[in-house]
């Protein structure tokens, strides 16, 4: 037993098992979970301590364009911020557990109002023009990103400060217009990757705190990066072990997964579900998935008839089986939706709130009350929606059917499905990749002022609780506030929710110290740090 | 005047006003898509400020109009500008991209071209016999089969399986010559097996039309050899009608290639004009599109000047 428990817990380690199988196979040769717990974190320590230094990490990912730019404020797609996160950072970065860890900021706190932060800026760390950060930089970096010039894509998160100032060379202050204990998280943002002088110079340099320095750079083709000599990390959290990095842009999704196959790259991102089962079990690699924040959407205006009907958004709502898309659309490698966009995987989440389950009885009572006149509900679809989103479509024009709803799918072209669909007609597919925490998600798309609010959801009562829960620093209350928020959009919301992606990825078996982060793909994208290649 | 100067002093002057036409076509077109630069580059993530600062940053408040011609008095000076979404200068990036485009059409051209000539002669010599049936059967079954679906085969049994070719077809100025041709090793063979058999059987029907005539009848009677009829008599007076759908061909494998392309991630002219005609980077769209507009207006005038070289009643006219 003991032989078989070694080499389970080894499997572990080497990220052939996740832990939660490795309990359950313990659990199996009679093992307690306390002391398979213990028994891994023993093993896991010892094949730990021995990281290889050198070598090269190939990443091999999907969303690349020979249109990206090297200035942070204009990152939209996942190789900018991948290259990103090679050269720059932000203040804070946010751990797999949810939680905080310092950057380029050495140490933060606010006050007990939440409305005045001041973050200590590491000290005597350098950008890699050899320049000594201070806190000017950090100024002059959230400056860029929020004043009336900005044409940056984390504007929308900056719009709270009131004001910002240094106070000597190391502390950078923010006021706020209303007290948010999560600002913190805000700042984890990748666009605000802090650059001497904030940018303003040259945003396209390049320059910044990160591990590596950029050597080539192609646009949508490969970037080749090499380690800093004078990086600061070498914590726990940011060890840089590879002596070079090397992203090669693939977007089609077959030579993503043949150039992991031939070992051409280590690690790939977008893993298709379709394919993610049959990856598995070839040898030298593995699927890995995680169960993110990011989910996939049906959306409609709460504003525009017949979306103005409450009865109609819940007859809409009861008839998604939710089940069903989670099978054949995330093919399992997801979890399902409860019309709200917030999961499990948020802090202070309130797992009671009941789940919505498939029932075409009480879809069919609702869209008799509503008193539809009949005439077709239209939602509109792309490919580029969501991976998947015409299938999604024609699986809920079925359900609905079945309910009496006469849904009609309109597929629409990919290119302008965000400028011309999305946003602009009172009913269609969407996806909304997860933020750290629940204000940011609410005060992104359900503020009544919010500039992304795709359901046209404008409720005083709601925007209250929301500003309430962000000053209040006791987690107890502003869960309390959170659950009453998230029940109210489940009720009354235009936004119907069928499922959660995970993140599939898929890595080398050669690669090692691989942790599953629910931020987002490839441990966050610092995949390139604490991991190396036996 | 000698006539093929002539023409092709009267060609080049009507291939600059093609140009034009085309520039205006490729403006108007991707102005009138959905969408502008601004919007494709902030994508989900626009605000209207933000939105309204990128416009008046790229100069897109002015009227198109006025655009065009900012444009088009760039590039008579020859100053192409620079890309819209990254700022980088056009002519470099698009420099290095036609290079690898040209690298990769150069080395399919070359394997294919003579291979189409001969499979189509060695098809006329056994007409109706095995070899031209297998030959046709072949290149009509790899051209019916999608390029994408043809690279995926060979990615899978010759990178996969047999590990022999990368999959991944980048190149990088630290390869030699012989590294670069085993890292397209893979895409030269789908663009030769594409462009196969449209060669190859005009290149057949274009002898078999000429063995026809009465002077093969003669050079039979003379007691020649088949082959050597074919490649002495037969062939030159074929050549005009194949080197037509040679130089298709050959443009073909200049700005057709993008699905190949991305396939095997091959850095060329063709994913660089899709990713910017997505976001609407107008001078880049522009640029490429003179391009692409030049080389097939270019090797259409080659095909003509053979066709007149190689013909004596156009050689020689009354």
């Amino acid at each position: 037993m003991n032989e078989q428990l070694t080499k389970l817990s080894t499997q572990v380690a080497s990220g052939a098992l996740t832990r939660r199988e490795f309990i359950s196979r313990a659990a199996a040769l009679g093992v307690t979970a306390a002391v398979a717990n213990a028994m891994l974190s023993s093993t896991a320590q010892a094949e730990e301590a021995k990281p290889v230094v050198g070598g090269t990490f190939r990443m091999g990912l999907t969303g690349g364009e020979s249109t990206s730019t090297q200035d942070p404020a204009l990152w939209a797609s996942h190789v900018p911020l991948a290259i990103g996160r090679l050269w720059a950072e932000p203040l804070l970065r946010q751990l797999p557990n949810g939680e905080l860890s310092g950057l380029v900021a050495e140490s933060w706190e606010g006050s007990s109002d939440a409305k005045v932060w001041r973050f200590k800026i590491r000290e005597g760390i350098k950008f890699s023009n050899g320049q000594v950060v201070t806190a000017q930089d950090a100024l002059r970096t959230m400056e860029r990103h929020s004043n009336e010039d900005s044409k940056s894509g984390a504007l929308g998160i900056m719009r709270n400060i009131e004001s910002m100032r240094t106070d000597g060379d190391d502390i950078f202050e923010v006021t706020l217009k209303i007290g948010n204990a999560d600002l913190p998280y805000l700042l984890v943002d990748y666009h605000l990757m802090i650059q001497p002088d904030g940018g303003f110079d040259n945003p396209n340099a390049a320059i910044g705190t990160g591990a590596y320095v950029l050597e080539t750079d192609e646009p949508g083709v490969r970037t080749t990066a090499k380690r800093r000599d004078d990086y600061w990390g070498g914590t726990q959290e940011e060890v840089a072990h590879y002596d070079n990095i090397e992203i090669i842009v693939l977007n089609d999704a077959t030579a993503r997964t043949a150039a992991l196959q031939s070992g051409q790259v280590d690690v790939i991102n977008g893993v298709e579900p379709k394919i993610a089962k049959l990856m598995d079990r070839a040898p030298n690699l593995q699927v890995r998935n995680i169960a993110g924040r990011g989910h996939y959407v049906f959306i409609a205006h709460v504003d525009t008839t017949p979306f103005d009907n409450n009865d109609l958004r819940l007859a809409l709502k009861y008839a998604v089986n939710r089940q069903e898309m989670v099978d054949k659309i995330l093919q399992g490698y997801g979890t399902i939706g409860n019309d709200m966009p917030v999961n499990a995987a948020y802090p202070l989440f309130d797992d009671t709130i009941p789940q919505r389950e498939f029932n075409l009885e009480k879809a069919a009572e609702h869209y008799k009350k509503s008193g539809h006149d009949g005439s077709s509900i239209i939602l509109r679809t792309a490919d580029g929606a969501f991976p998947g989103a015409v299938d999604a479509a024609a699986l809920y024009q079925q359900s609905c059917q079945a309910a009496g709803i006469p849904l009609e799918i309109k597929r629409e072209p990919n290119d302008g499905y965000w400028s011309e669909v999305w946003n602009v007609q009172p009913f269609s597919c969407s996806y909304w990749s997860g933020r750290p925490v629940q204000d940011q998600m609410y005060s992104t798309a359900y503020l009544s002022t919010a500039d992304w609010n795709d359901t046209r959801w404008k409720r005083d009562d709601f925007d209250a609780m929301l500003l309430e829960a962000r000053a209040e620093l006791d987690p107890a209350k502003r869960k309390e506030i959170y659950s009453k928020m998230g029940r109210m959009i489940n009720e009354e919301g235009g936004v119907i929710v069928p499922m959660f992606n995970d993140y599939v990825d898929a890595i080398s078996s050669e690669v090692q110290g691989y942790n599953d982060d629910p931020n987002a793909s490839l441990m966050n994208w610092y995949a390139f740090k604490n991991t190396w290649k036996a | 005047m000698h006539p093929i100067v002539t023409l092709v002093a009267q060609r080049l002057a009507l291939g600059i006003l093609l140009l034009f036409a085309a520039s205006v076509l490729i403006f108007a077109g991707t102005t009138m898509l959905p969408g502008d630069v601004a919007q494709q580059i902030l994508g989900q993530g626009a605000t209207p400020e933000s939105l309204a600062n990128l416009r008046a940053e790229l100069g897109l408040n002015d009227p198109p109009v006025a655009r065009y011609f900012n444009w088009l008095g760039g590039v008579l000076q020859g100053d192409l500008g620079t890309a819209l979404t990254n700022g980088r200068d056009i002519a470099e990036s698009i420099g290095g991209r036609l290079k690898n485009t040209m690298f990769l059409a150069f080395w399919a051209a070359v394997v294919s071209v003579p291979l189409a000539l001969f499979l189509g002669l060695l098809a006329v010599r056994y007409k109706d016999k095995w070899p031209d049936k297998l030959i046709s059967a072949v290149t009509l079954t790899t051209i019916s089969i999608p390029e994408f679906m043809l690279g995926y085969i060979l990615m899978y049994w010759l990178a996969v399986k047999l590990r022999w070719f990368p999959s991944v077809a980048i190149l990088n100025d630290s390869m030699s010559l012989l590294e670069k041709l085993n890292a397209i090793a893979i895409p030269v063979i789908v663009l030769t097996l594409v462009v196969l058999a449209h060669m190859m059987r005009m290149t057949r029907a274009a002898i078999l039309n000429v063995m026809q005539s009465a002077y093969i009848e003669t050079a039979e009677l003379k007691g020649l050899g088949m082959l050597k009829i074919i490649r002495t008599h037969a062939f030159p007076n074929a050549v005009a009608p194949i080197v037509n759908v040679v130089m298709i061909n050959m443009a073909y494998l200049v700005v057709g290639v993008v699905v190949v392309e991305v396939v095997f991630a091959y850095p060329g002219m063709g994913q660089y004009l899709v990713d910017h005609v997505t976001k609407r980077d107008v001078p880049v769209v522009q640029a490429v599109g003179l391009i692409f507009a030049a080389v097939y207006i270019g090797l259409n005038l080659v095909a003509d000047i053979v066709s007149i070289i190689t013909n004596p009643r156009l050689r020689h006219p009354k």
